[in-house]
């Protein structure tokens, strides 16, 4: 195979994007969490559940454990894109984060869902 | 007149098995101003040592090197303003030819990828594209760069992918032609960097910034081509 530096993936902009977006979800997330809890009653195991546990909240903590996630892949890619230059061992570390984090993004809703 | 110490990277590959730091003193006149002045003071003293320099007045950007651990211009470096001892490296990420001297090929070859010369294939006017002048307003900030590369050899990004990511100057040229109205192949030069390497290896943290000698600001220029390409996309 010929050695040439090839560049031109054509997804730079929907993966810089998305992380911009999803750190944005994160934060509404955050938001939502502090002002619930503040204005709630006093924090304890049942509270927690109440909370959890309603339809919006399900559907919100779904959405942040997504963009969590997606925010992560591309940040950690990132990071084997700076550093790990052979290409077989970046393409292990991209498939590794993305195994890792589809499995973390399971676990974590399953955990929030059974609430 | 005063005496003035430096610790100077020397590298001859002829002669040297590895780089060195070299500890030199040279006696400063009063006239002497610039860290230039001094260096071409100490090259009539020890004619091995290599820099390059042309213009000495922060225009043709040879002198670009490392100084006190910042790059910038030695034809702009005010000797007040550098504490003692003066250290001077090659601007990093590059390789070394000799002494203070670098291979630019890599830097050049990322700027030459970007076709930094204005596409517009409509017949040429009898004198010159006119524009006007809010749009010619747009290119200040961007037409001055002097290619010095201090920007891009303070880039980790450049340090770690110098053959994929275009680099601060790079992006810097690209936007200058991309913002110029006069320049008909705005989608091409979009398509051409819509990259995981060749643009979005930038993590905005500004080091050109705070290198580049012109006061320019290449991470505007590169904030600015996401800009449009988010618009052409959305």
């Amino acid at each position: 195979m010929v050695k040439r530096i090839v560049v031109g993936a054509h997804y730079g902009l929907v993966d810089w994007l998305a992380q911009r977006i999803t750190a944005l979800v994160m934060l509404a997330y955050t938001l939502i969490l502090v002002v619930s809890l503040l204005a709630g009653p006093a924090p304890s195991q049942e509270s927690w559940r109440t909370l959890m546990s309603g339809t919006g909240m399900r559907y919100a903590s779904f959405l942040c454990i997504l963009s969590l996630c997606y925010h992560a892949w591309v940040g950690v890619r990132d990071i084997w894109m700076d550093y790990v230059q052979p290409v077989g061992i970046r393409l292990l570390m991209h498939t590794l984060t993305l195994m890792a984090l589809i499995g973390y993004a399971g676990w974590t809703t399953q955990i929030l869902w059974r609430l | 007149m005063a005496t003035l110490q430096f610790k100077i990277y020397r590298y001859d590959p002829d002669k040297d098995e590895k780089p060195y730091m070299e500890e030199v003193t040279v006696e400063r006149d009063e006239t002497d101003r610039k860290l230039l002045d001094v260096l071409v003071k100490l090259k009539y003293k020890d004619d091995t040592i290599a820099f390059r320099r042309s213009c000495r007045e922060g225009v043709c950007g040879s002198d670009a090197m490392n100084i006190n651990g910042k790059n910038g211009l030695a034809c702009l470096a005010d000797i007040d303003d550098l504490k003692q001892p003066i250290v001077l490296r090659p601007l990093p990420g590059l390789p070394v030819i000799r002494d203070l001297i670098v291979d630019m090929t890599q830097f050049f070859k990322q700027y030459h990828s970007i076709k930094p010369y204005l596409i517009n294939n409509d017949h040429p006017p009898e004198r010159e594209r006119l524009q006007s002048p809010e749009d010619r307003e747009e290119l200040n900030g961007l037409y001055e760069c002097i290619l010095c590369a201090c920007c891009s050899t303070t880039c980790p990004s450049f340090w770690w992918n110098p053959d994929k990511f275009v680099g601060p100057a790079g992006l810097l040229a690209a936007y200058r032609f991309i913002a110029d109205t006069r320049d008909e192949a705005t989608n091409e030069r979009l398509d051409n960097l819509d990259d995981p390497y060749r643009l979005f290896r930038c993590h905005t943290i500004m080091s050109c910034v705070d290198a580049c000698p012109k006061g320019l600001n290449p991470t505007k220029a590169i904030g600015k081509i996401k800009d449009l390409m988010v618009r052409r996309l959305i």
